[in-house]
């Protein structure tokens, strides 16, 4: 029990003197999850809003089916991005494998269909009186557009938000496709917190390890808080 | 202004509205009564331009509104509509007024002149900057009302604005639907279950019972000449008892009805089968073998039941048919009667509105 105690301070340590791998590390981290969040919100917004507001043949299954997406294991999207990228791979030329490029698409590949059927919930969320409300002031299709996001918006940021906090705490795809890698240069090492918890963990480095684990959770309770602050207003 | 000529709709296999037909005058406030689910909002829709209809036009200055595809936008922006639910955008009070406007590209300065008078008519000018979502149903229905009045529409259409409502705030809207009409000279269109809301408002109305006018008219003609049984009922004509003309002599008709002879005014032939209308206040009571008056129909009957009404008492009595007659408690006490007594009813022959049955 001591030896936990003992951890958890040099962990708290580690995080007050900004250790320099520690913050390497976290840094790293959220530029990945940024950018992948990034290059989702902009895909996954735009198709959350052309499967809501068209009426097709099977759109009920196509809602099924991204909802079904939310629960896609990391480490299948982490095989079928590596069976594209790998060297015998048909993007195996770009030599992305063990890259943080590699990182964000895998990440965006996981949390699109979550933003994406949160979208479609957000904009199906908005009162049909709403909706005939704008319609009938008048509004041509990029104003009614315009004014259902702005009706819909606490629940959009949240679909974003949620689609964040899937990207940073993943682990499977990240290891399988960045390989936890540790170079000299900033750019060219894969390590983010998740995998160094991970690998540190299993070296027995568990200060080290806590100190990750609590950024990591402050991410996720910043995330939530800035969350709830938007959705109270 | 608006001529509506054989509107239909059909969803599905249902059919809503059937060979609906109106004209609404520049000016006039016109109310579409009608039991629930009668079609009267898919109605105001189609006007909207929210539905297209299955069949028929909507005429507005003499434009197919349905057929005009490239001038829709111009013809939703001349007009407004409000909805039975009261919704705002999840913004200040000012920003859901300014909506409608900013949609027509309107100058900032123009947009704030605009709608701090309109703000200033529903009586919400010093609270521009609250958040509309934190008003009660009824301030956020007013909100509703200036965000289309704002935009001048020539045609402003309502659809049971006051259902979700209060008392108080039924009120409130319907003084400002009077305003609106008198100051701005809209021409409104009215939907609504509530027949007294009708009355109150109204220049003229429609009655719409399953998809189709019943009967269109001034209010007192709606009420004291209903066309059909089904008006009839929707007006609350409590007595409607069906029967034959046996004879007919300068306008005053012999009605077979339950074996009895209803004396009755009316201009249809012998061999019709009519309706006969009472009003449950028009028939009289009195106790077996006493004067009855100069009333022209007297029937003997059996109390059946008596029920109370605020200060009236409600006696239903068959004689041959069922009649309801509406009495004070007083009158009803003093005649001693209670149910299976014996009763006198008498009702005179021009309290009698004969309506001819509806082949369907």
């Amino acid at each position: 029990m001591n030896e936990i105690i003992q951890a958890f301070f040099q962990a708290i340590e580690l995080i007050i003197t900004l250790d320099p791998s520690v913050m390497e590390i976290t840094l790293r981290s959220l530029i990945i999850s940024f950018s992948a969040t990034l290059i989702a919100t902009v895909i996954a917004i735009p198709l959350g809003f052309l499967i809501q507001i068209h009426e097709f043949y099977g759109k009920k299954m196509v809602i099924n089916l991204v909802q079904t997406l939310y629960a896609l294991p990391t480490v299948i999207v982490g095989l079928f991005v590596f069976v594209f990228i790998s060297r015998a791979g048909p993007f195996g030329f770009l030599r992305l494998l063990f890259t943080p490029t590699a990182m964000i698409i895998a990440q965006t590949i996981l949390i699109l269909p979550i933003m994406t059927g949160l979208t479609i919930s957000a904009l199906t969320g908005v009162d049909p009186t709403i909706r005939d409300t704008i319609r009938s002031l008048g509004a041509n299709t990029r104003q009614y557009l315009g004014l259902l996001v702005r009706e819909a918006r606490f629940a959009i940021i949240a679909a974003i938000m949620l689609g964040f906090s899937r990207a940073i705490s993943e682990v499977g795809a990240a290891i399988m496709i960045g390989g936890n890698t540790q170079t000299s240069a900033f750019w060219t090492s894969t390590r983010v917190l998740t995998t160094a918890i991970s690998l540190e963990t299993s070296m027995g480095n568990i200060e080290f390890s806590m100190a990750l684990g609590i950024i990591l959770l402050s991410i996720a309770l910043v995330v939530n808080l800035v969350m709830m602050r938007v959705q109270q207003r | 202004m608006i001529e509506i000529a054989g509107i239909s709709k059909q969803f599905g296999v249902k059919e809503v509205l059937r060979e609906v037909n109106a004209t609404v005058q520049e000016g006039e406030i016109f109310a579409i009564i009608g039991p629930s689910g009668s079609g009267k909002s898919t109605l105001l829709r189609i006007i909207n331009l929210l539905e297209q209809p299955t069949g028929g036009r909507v005429l507005f200055d003499g434009t197919d509104i349905h057929a005009a595809a490239d001038q829709s936008l111009a013809l939703r922006r001349s007009m407004g509509m409000v909805f039975q639910k009261p919704v705002v955008f999840s913004t200040t009070v000012f920003e859901n007024v300014a909506a409608g406007l900013r949609i027509r590209g309107m100058s900032k300065a123009a947009i704030r002149e605009r709608v701090e008078a309109v703000l200033e008519v529903i009586g919400l000018a010093d609270r521009a900057e609250q958040g509309a979502r934190t008003l009660s149903g009824g301030e956020m229905q007013r909100v509703a009302i200036a965000r289309v009045l704002v935009t001048d529409p020539a045609l402003l259409l309502m659809d049971e604005p006051t259902a979700n409502l209060d008392p108080l705030s039924t009120e409130t809207i319907e003084d400002l639907i009077r305003t609106i009409n008198r100051e701005y000279g809209t021409t409104l269109l009215i939907a609504t279950h509530d027949l007294l809301q009708g009355q109150r408002l109204a220049d003229r109305m429609g009655v719409m019972i399953d998809g189709t006018f019943a009967q269109v008219g001034l209010p007192h003609e709606i009420f004291s000449a209903p066309r059909t049984r089904g008006v009839a009922r929707f007006v609350g004509m409590e007595n409607i008892i069906r029967g034959r003309i046996s004879a007919c002599e300068q306008g005053l008709a012999t009605v077979d009805a339950g074996g009895r002879q209803v004396m009755a005014p009316t201009p249809l032939l012998v061999g019709e089968s009519v309706s006969l209308c009472i009003r449950p206040e028009d028939v009289t009571l009195f106790l077996p073998g006493t004067e009855a008056g100069s009333a022209r129909n007297v029937f003997g009957g059996t109390v059946q039941a008596i029920k109370a009404l605020g200060p009236f008492r409600h006696v239903g009595v068959e004689c041959g048919f069922s009649l309801a007659a509406l009495a004070t408690w007083k009158a009803v006490e003093e005649l001693g009667l209670h149910a299976g007594s014996e009763v006198q009813v008498a009702f005179k022959a021009s309290a009698v509105h004969v309506v001819r049955d509806e082949e369907r």
